[in-house]
């Protein structure tokens, strides 16, 4: 359905020095497959989609929908997607049926056809109570769902959502998943970035993971964790501990028959993350850190988790990427960029 | 708020691409998605219409205040005769359009930066010119709206009425005009970084051009730089063929500007409009293809 072959992009950041957004990034996306994207802020996620709805040009590369070149050809591509942008733009003096009936008039739907797939996605979205109020006076939730109705309008083959959850309230995530699973199951590609792990998790059939713009993984959730093998051990032996500390029992945890590896989890007030063979361990670490008089605060045993493939993968949990990233990211050049 | 329990069981989902697509022109497409971005447009107007309120009282306040600092300047004073206020009219119609059609460019510059654009070049236009001819429509529409205001207001306080044909060159120029000043904006709106940059643009040209035009008094009250500069003033060209419309035997061929390179006619004066409109277009396509494609 998708082919991305080698896409580089980068803009012009600080002082005109240019900064690569995407590097040499490949990647497939299946016909009928709920497709994730998983990365940090900053690892090119929406630089890769904004590229995949041809509302940007790649430096390098090539992008084929469905054996279209979207970059020869955008108008058929956008003929077939459908496209929820990370900040959701709506015009807030038309009320949401207004503005869907602008949306179809774009994708020159004809009248009778009109009526029928708005109120099909106002049932669909339960928008009914809200529809004909004005879209300034909508939540986040109610935004991102007309939203989401107007990607949805003409039927797409593929629908494209950046980050469709994000901010969202429980009720309002629940309407999308439900919604992006059954248009799955009707046979609708879905491709769709997070840096939420659990909404990648739960809801792709396929993932990839970004990184530094480029992709550093890619398969089904399950496959991906399972090649990394073993149970995951999270001990923390005070609530908060020190550096000093973490790396003396690292020493002496990597000693304890059984554990293959020690990483230490700096974010999580320095607790120990420990790779181990088999479900039995815990026990073991128990008895061999009371034997040393060490006390336990927490040990918990879990299988591998879409982190820890990150973890594996680029030496660092998501949530430092995002961390490490979250000064560094200047909103008005990314505004600009996105003008 | 409850979870929806309807399911997707519409035929058109998830079959998107099987179903073909319905066979309409071109043409047809383009007046669809033109209308539907015009009717936005004025549907935000109607919605908020302290644009529109503020548009028509402007002029409306120079045509009577400023009209009125000169009520009592002798007769004779301005060539060919007449009131002053009659003398103002033809500029604050012009000026109205002028700044009408400068703003142009604002909608779309708040699009660009709301993120709205981008619903719009995503979707499959059928050509993206589309979104240029609609502001094109509706800021002309707009314009010659608050100039039939002007025209009615004017023509109560006294300072007269044009003639049917008369009215029909005030329409001719002010569209050539706002042709004009509009790609210009628009070309703006593309261009510069945010809307602050481009209302201090429209503010910092509004007022230089009206008063370096022949607006507000006849060239033989100028020095010879300020006559030099006004003689070249594209307003200039869309001022005096309306002053000369509204006298009841007005002729194409008549004199209305005696600049200092040589004396100009209503014909000539719309003719160098309709060069500075055609040309504009043209120097800003490649700019919008660039921005549009």
């Amino acid at each position: 359905m998708i082919e991305l072959q080698h896409l580089s992009k980068s803009f012009a950041g600080a002082k005109q020095q240019p900064v690569s957004a995407l590097n040499d990034l490949s990647l497939q996306v299946p016909e009928g497959v709920l497709y994730g994207i998983l990365g940090p802020n900053g690892s090119g996620k929406t630089t890769c989609l904004r590229i995949l709805c041809t509302l940007l040009a790649p430096d390098s590369g090539t992008v084929t929908v469905s054996g279209i070149d979207a970059i020869s050809q955008p108008r058929q591509v956008r003929r077939l997607l459908g496209y929820v942008a990370q900040d959701v733009a709506i015009d807030k003096i038309l009320t949401g049926r207004e503005l869907l009936e602008f949306q179809s008039d774009l994708y020159h739907l004809p009248g009778n056809l009109r009526v029928k797939k708005i109120s099909e996605l106002i049932d669909l979205l339960d928008m009914g109570e809200w529809i004909d109020r004005r879209c300034g006076t909508y939540s986040g939730g109610m935004r991102r769902r007309i939203d989401l109705a107007a990607g949805l309008l003409h039927s797409p083959q593929l629908l494209v959502l950046d980050e469709p959850t994000v901010g969202l309230d429980i009720e309002s995530r629940a309407v999308v998943w439900q919604v992006l699973r059954q248009l799955r199951d009707k046979g609708v590609t879905i491709v769709l970035s997070s840096h939420y792990l659990e909404e990648i998790d739960a809801l792709s059939d396929q993932l990839a993971i970004f990184d530094s713009g480029s992709v550093i993984a890619q398969g089904t959730p399950s496959e991906l964790k399972q090649e990394l093998g073993g149970e995951r051990v999270t001990l923390k032996v005070r609530e908060f501990s020190d550096n000093k500390e973490s790396a003396r029992l690292r020493e002496m945890l990597l000693a304890c028959p059984g554990v293959r590896d020690v990483v230490i989890n700096q974010s999580q007030g320095y607790s120990l993350n420990l790779l181990v063979d088999n479900q039995d361990i815990s026990e073991t670490v128990r008895n061999h850190l009371s034997q040393q008089n060490i006390p336990v605060f927490s040990l918990t045993q879990s299988r591998p988790s879409l982190d820890d493939v990150y973890l594996q993968a680029t030496g660092r949990t998501l949530l430092d990427a995002e961390l490490a990233v979250a000064g560094l990211r200047d909103p008005k050049a990314e505004r600009k960029q996105s003008m | 708020m409850t979870i929806t329990s309807a399911s997707v069981q519409s035929e058109s989902f998830g079959t998107g691409g099987q179903r073909p697509l319905p066979k309409v022109s071109a043409a047809s497409e383009i007046f669809q998605e033109t209308f539907a971005l015009t009717r936005r447009l004025f549907l935000q107007l109607i919605r908020c219409p302290s644009t529109l309120l503020a548009g028509v009282l402007q002029p409306l306040i120079w045509l009577i205040l400023f009209g009125a600092l000169f009520a009592n300047a002798p007769e004779g004073l301005l060539p060919g005769g007449g009131s002053y206020g009659r003398f103002l009219g033809a500029g604050v119609i012009v000026f109205t359009a002028f700044s009408a059609a400068l703003n142009a460019g604002l909608p779309i510059m708040f699009d660009r930066e709301f993120g709205f654009l981008n619903r719009l070049l995503v979707a499959p236009l059928r050509s993206r010119a589309s979104i240029v001819l609609a502001s094109v429509i509706y800021i002309t529409l707009l314009s010659l709206i608050q100039s039939v205001a002007i025209i009615i207001v004017a023509g109560f306080l006294g300072y007269g009425w044009p003639s049917v044909s008369g009215i029909l060159i005030v329409f001719l120029v002010l569209s050539l005009l706002i042709f004009a000043v509009t790609a210009l904006s628009l070309s703006l709106a593309f261009s510069l970084p945010g809307h602050i940059e481009l209302i201090a643009v429209i503010f910092v040209s509004n007022l230089p051009l009206l008063f370096t035009s022949t607006a507000l008094a006849p060239l033989s009250f100028m020095p010879t730089w300020l006559s030099w500069l006004a003689s070249i003033n594209p307003l200039t060209f869309a001022i005096e063929p309306i002053r000369a419309s509204y006298s009841n035997d007005f002729r194409f061929t008549d004199t209305v500007l005696n600049a200092p390179y040589g004396s100009l006619n209503s014909f000539s004066c719309i003719a160098v409009l309709a060069s500075i409109a055609l040309f504009l277009f043209i120097a800003i396509r490649p700019l919008l293809d660039r921005r549009l494609n």
